[in-house]
């Protein structure tokens, strides 16, 4: 597949690194305020995937609609979710962006079009062949974005959602985010095929793989795709090739893999990768770096702070939004 | 809406009209579903409606219950309103995870961002030799879930008003048609132009007991209480209409007119929408009760396929009169 | 600056962990996302990170001890001051109040606590059997309920309190009934009849016609019997007055003393009016009149007098034949033992039946057992065609 691909300049490597940069930080903080028991519960954390985040998130427009997993800081930090709201979530507050009553898992922002967060592997994907399908419907020019795991591939949603997506030609890309691991069982423990293009070539659709530790190229693939499936031609799947540097959850020994492994991906993280290119053209510096992690680490401070100081939901409300509030169309 | 039906029909008819209205009054209305286009719906429910509104509004899907109900889900989100048929709640189970975990929670999880304005439609119900696995009436189970609205039409009227406030609800709501019920016929109310299906409403006044009922057993109680008025037991009947929310109102006004109460339900007891309401009337009307609360339910066995055993096994009108002479001679 | 380095929580279940093995020594330094040791936990060993650039001072926890999370585990010293720290003193979450959450159903429930009883006496199911064993009027209950509601121990301690005058108005009832008894037995030459009855039809008619009845309706099996003496004592001569000086008083109409047991021992008879004319509804009712009133105490005089006759019956108490005493000045009275199903001949074959052993006692002074026994096969008689009752 020949894809152009856009110019590798100082302005838009830069841009992709804060982005980047963002994810990490705000994920490494995650790591500590868990440890002190600000964030409760299940804490997912996307430390090395955050070129598949950002490249993916860069590639769609503000009126496409997106669909992630439990794993979902960095998509929605990549998708312009304020860290404020984010990180209140995280910690409970109701001024999280579902008022802390979803936590890290269930992320909402219905004006980015963001929806959720689903603990339920694979869940997403039927939600968004309706939101695929309410666009095609009404004549959109939108697309519906699903990111899911190596892990949902084995889950009966996702075959019955290439077939219908396929089916009914609907604008759905499928964003496979690869990171070898599903919880604690490989790929090669779970799949009797393990690449996961060929799988969605069968129903009829066209699939690629990517390397997801390169911005640049998920960012171009992802570009080139949704502009096909506006064109009209029908559902796209692009596996995405990454690898998770931490623990499935904050409770995981990692039994199941070497360290020596995950160094050596670290090696060649997404971080690092551009990094190295942009400085081999000469299109940054090492204070670039620097300042870029500093102004990150800030961002991330601060939302910590206002998540600190935010209120928390009376209890009397308990039983609110169960039902919706809204006046209905 | 042009021809639209009118005076003696069947429910089954009455449904069907219920759908033409809808989808003539609403652009954003399409129907989902297996079988429900070119083969006319498992129950002839969707008769007509392919030729009448086309493929795109009237959408044929694979065997992939947990893909469609998840896509009606997506695109009720997406401002549309699809009405997507289970075809039987047998095969609901398939798409379990959509409907408690996307449909139901949806609202809650995003803050109240979120609503789901989706009606499903799904057959219920046992009585024609269809086996374990074709005979189940889980309403009661749904019922259980914060987030739906269940609602269970047995009217000619209700089968053909109720669709309509269902897709005015911005909450997902689980419609209920029993197998039994799409034969019978009856009148549709000539001057009636909509129901509302938030309360329940009595078939028949009595004075000595109250039946309390949904559904397919609804006609089973009525019949009943014809007969045990020849005995001179005059017995109220209430059709509950919504099992999720229950009208607790109605129900302790008719406990308190009538002091006993007999609750019939086509689910298994144990757990049962029957065990809920019982529940509810001790907690709100135990010093009215002169008997203790009866329930008349399926028995605790997958439904065989003889007939003897499959009608043993239901709510009859037998088993109800039986209970309700029990309840009367002051047995313990 | 030196701060605290603790045991981080790693997960949602855990509460404590094992250090394993320090990574770093006193004086070591350590940077932001180096692993500074390793910790057992249920899950297996981890990684724990540090989250600051600076040099280990003490390490306060040996390899092999046991610890909580939130426990010091060493300290370190940093560079900035006390305000770069991120850790500021959580928050708790505010405690539910300790009021019951505002329950808002999305139901358009009714209220919980009933409003609308209109003024009838809530009296749990369980208290009102209560009351009904001590024999405490609902009447007065309902006095005492005053828009409440009564449970059992409302019932035994208004039972407790009417015991003791009452206890002394039982004393000199039973004192009255002694001598009236003994009196009797002393001056009255009782024979003594009996005879079997298949009670079968009279039960059989009796469920067709309650089927067809209210519960408040009801007929019970004694009212038949109580309208079968009637009928017979009307019929037949000798039964039915009184025997006051020296000689039988033949009465008209037919009173029948019906017994009725009192809480607390003892049986009183007060008599059903005109029982011989009375229809078996009517009789039905003025009988359950009769033992409300008796329970509550609130009888007349002159309805224990009237008796022209009387039928006594200990009811299911467990005895097969009653051999009762004659209540003076009357001349005769009818027992019923317990209806049980026995065996019992028929057609050549033996059947089980339930059976009804009645007895007549009654003054040799008035009738002999011709007499007696043509008047127990009235009744028998009566009983097996309850149509004519």
């Amino acid at each position: 597949m020949n894809e152009a691909r856009a110019p590798v300049t100082r302005e838009r490597g830069l841009r992709l690194l804060r982005e980047m940069l963002r994810i990490r930080c705000f994920e490494d903080a995650c790591v500590q305020l868990y440890g002190e028991l600000k964030i409760r519960g299940f804490l997912h954390l996307c430390n090395g995937e955050e070129a598949v985040a950002v490249g993916t998130m860069q590639g769609l427009e503000p009126t496409d609609a997106v669909v992630s997993t439990y794993r979902e800081h960095g998509h929605a930090l990549a998708r312009g979710l304020p860290m404020n709201a984010l990180m209140a979530e995280m910690y409970g507050r109701e001024s999280g962006s579902s008022r802390g009553r979803g936590g890290s898992m269930h992320i909402f922002d219905v004006g980015k079009r963001f929806y959720g967060g689903n603990a339920i592997v694979g869940g997403g994907l039927p939600l968004s062949l309706g939101l695929a399908l309410a666009q095609k419907l009404q004549r959109q020019k939108a697309v519906t974005a699903c990111l899911f795991g190596d892990g949902a591939v084995a889950e009966g949603e996702f075959h019955e959602s290439l077939n219908l997506a396929a089916l009914w030609q609907l604008p759905l890309l499928f964003l496979c985010e690869n990171n070898l691991y599903a919880m604690g069982t490989a790929i090669e423990r779970a799949e009797s095929q393990l690449d996961i293009t060929t799988k969605a070539r069968p129903y009829g659709l066209e699939a690629q793989a990517v390397d997801g530790m390169d911005v640049f190229a998920v960012e171009d693939a992802t570009r080139a795709a949704v502009a096909r499936m506006r064109a009209g031609a029908g559902p796209v799947l692009l596996e995405l090739r990454t690898y998770r540097f931490r623990g499935h959850s904050m409770f995981d020994a990692q039994l199941y893999r070497d360290k020596a492994e995950i160094e050596a991906w670290q090696k060649k993280g997404p971080l690092i990768s551009l990094t190295t290119r942009l400085k081999a053209q000469g299109l940054m510096s090492e204070e670039d770096y620097q300042r870029l992690e500093r102004e990150a680490r800030s961002e991330v401070a601060a939302a910590v702070e206002f998540a600190e100081r935010a209120g928390w939901e009376p209890v009397e409300q308990l039983e609110r939004f169960v039902y919706a509030e809204l006046p209905h169309a | 809406m042009p021809e639209p039906l009118a005076g003696r029909m069947s429910y089954r008819d009455a449904a069907r009209e219920g759908l033409r209205a809808a989808l003539h009054a609403d652009a954003r209305i399409f129907l989902m579903g297996e079988d429900i286009g070119r083969y006319g719906g498992c129950y002839a429910v969707t008769k007509g409606l392919l030729q009448e509104f086309g493929p795109e509004r009237i959408r044929d899907t694979p065997l992939s219950e947990s893909a469609f109900v998840g896509a009606g889900i997506g695109a009720a989100i997406g401002g549309l309103r699809p009405i997507v048929e289970i075809m039987t709640v047998n095969f609901s189970l398939l798409a379990l995870d959509q409907i408690l975990n996307n449909a139901a929670t949806l609202c809650h999880m995003s803050g109240g961002q979120i609503s789901v304005p989706l009606v499903i439609r799904m057959a219920t119900g046992a009585g024609r030799q269809l086996a374990a696995q074709h005979s189940h009436s889980l309403e009661g189970w749904y019922a259980h879930i914060p987030g739906l609205r269940v609602v269970t039409p047995a009217t000619i009227d209700d089968a053909r008003f109720m669709l309509a406030a269902a897709l005015a609800c911005p909450d997902p709501v689980l419609l209920f048609e029993h197998i039994f019920l799409y034969n019978m016929e009856g009148e549709l109310s000539p001057s009636l132009t909509g129901v509302e299906i938030d309360h329940a409403a009595v078939r028949r006044s009595g004075r000595d007991l109250v039946l309390i009922t949904y559904g397919g057993s609804l006609h089973k109680c009525l019949t009943a209480a014809e007969q045990l008025a020849g005995q001179g037991i005059e017995a109220e009947v209430l059709d509950l209409r919504t099992l999720r929310p229950l009208d607790d109102a109605a129900i302790m006004a008719a406990v308190r007119r009538t002091r006993r109460a007999v609750i019939v339900d086509e689910g298994w007891r144990s757990g049962s929408i029957a065990a809920e309401i019982t529940t509810r009337i001790v907690e709100q009307a135990f010093y009215d009760l002169d008997a203790p609360v009866a329930r008349v339910c399926t028995a605790e066995v997958p439904v065989p396929y003889p007939k003897h055993l499959e009608d043993a096994a239901l709510p009859s009108p037998e088993r109800i009169i039986q209970t309700v002479q029990r309840l009367m001679s002051r047995a313990e | 600056m030196q701060i605290d380095f603790r045991l981080p929580s790693l997960g949602a279940d855990m509460e404590s962990a094992t250090l394993a093995q320090w990574l770093k020594q006193p004086g070591e330094a350590v940077r932001r996302g180096e692993a500074i040791a390793v910790v057992e936990t249920q899950k297996g060993l981890i990684d724990v990170e540090c989250f600051e650039d600076g040099t280990v001072t003490a390490l306060d926890v040996a390899p092999g001890a046991k610890v909580a999370v939130g426990a010091v585990l060493a300290r370190l010293s940093v560079a900035g001051t006390a305000a770069a720290a991120v850790a500021s003193a959580p928050q708790p979450p505010p405690q539910a109040p300790p009021a019951v959450v505002a329950a808002t159903p999305a139901t358009p429930g009714a209220p919980r606590e009933a409003a609308g009883t209109g003024g009838l006496t809530r009296i749990s199911p369980a208290a009102r059997r209560r009351a009904q064993e001590l024999g405490v009027s609902l009447e007065v209950l309902a006095q005492q309920a005053a828009g409440g509601v009564l449970h059992i121990e409302d019932v035994e301690r208004l039972a407790a309190r009417a015991q003791a005058p009452a206890e002394d108005a039982r004393s000199a009832m039973r004192a009255v009934i002694g001598s009236a008894m003994a009196r009797a037995k002393r001056e009255i030459p009782h024979y003594y009849l009996g005879l079997t009855v298949d009670f079968g039809p009279a039960r059989e008619w009796l469920a067709r016609q309650n089927a067809t009845l209210p519960i408040q309706e009801r007929l019970i099996e004694g009212v038949l019997l109580t309208k079968a003496v009637a009928l017979a004592a009307a019929r037949i001569e000798g039964f039915n007055g009184y025997f006051r000086e020296g000689r039988f008083e033949r009465v008209a109409p037919v009173h029948v003393g019906s017994a009725i047991a009192l809480r607390g021992g003892g049986l009183v008879a007060p008599a059903l009016l005109d029982a011989d004319r009375k229809d078996l509804k009517t009789l039905m009712r003025e009988f359950s009149d009769l033992v409300r009133r008796v329970r509550a105490g609130r009888m007349r005089s002159s309805e224990f007098t009237a008796a022209t006759i009387t039928v006594t019956s200990l009811g299911e108490e467990g005895v097969e034949t009653l051999y009762p005493i004659i209540h003076a000045p009357q001349v005769a009275i009818v027992g019923a033992g317990r209806i049980a199903e026995q065996a019992w001949a028929q057609a050549g074959a033996v059947v089980v039946r339930p059976l009804l052993h009645l007895t007549l006692a009654a003054d040799h002074r008035v009738t002999d057992g011709r007499s007696g026994s043509r008047f127990l096969q009235a009744i028998a008689a009566l009983l097996a065609d309850p149509e004519k009752l």
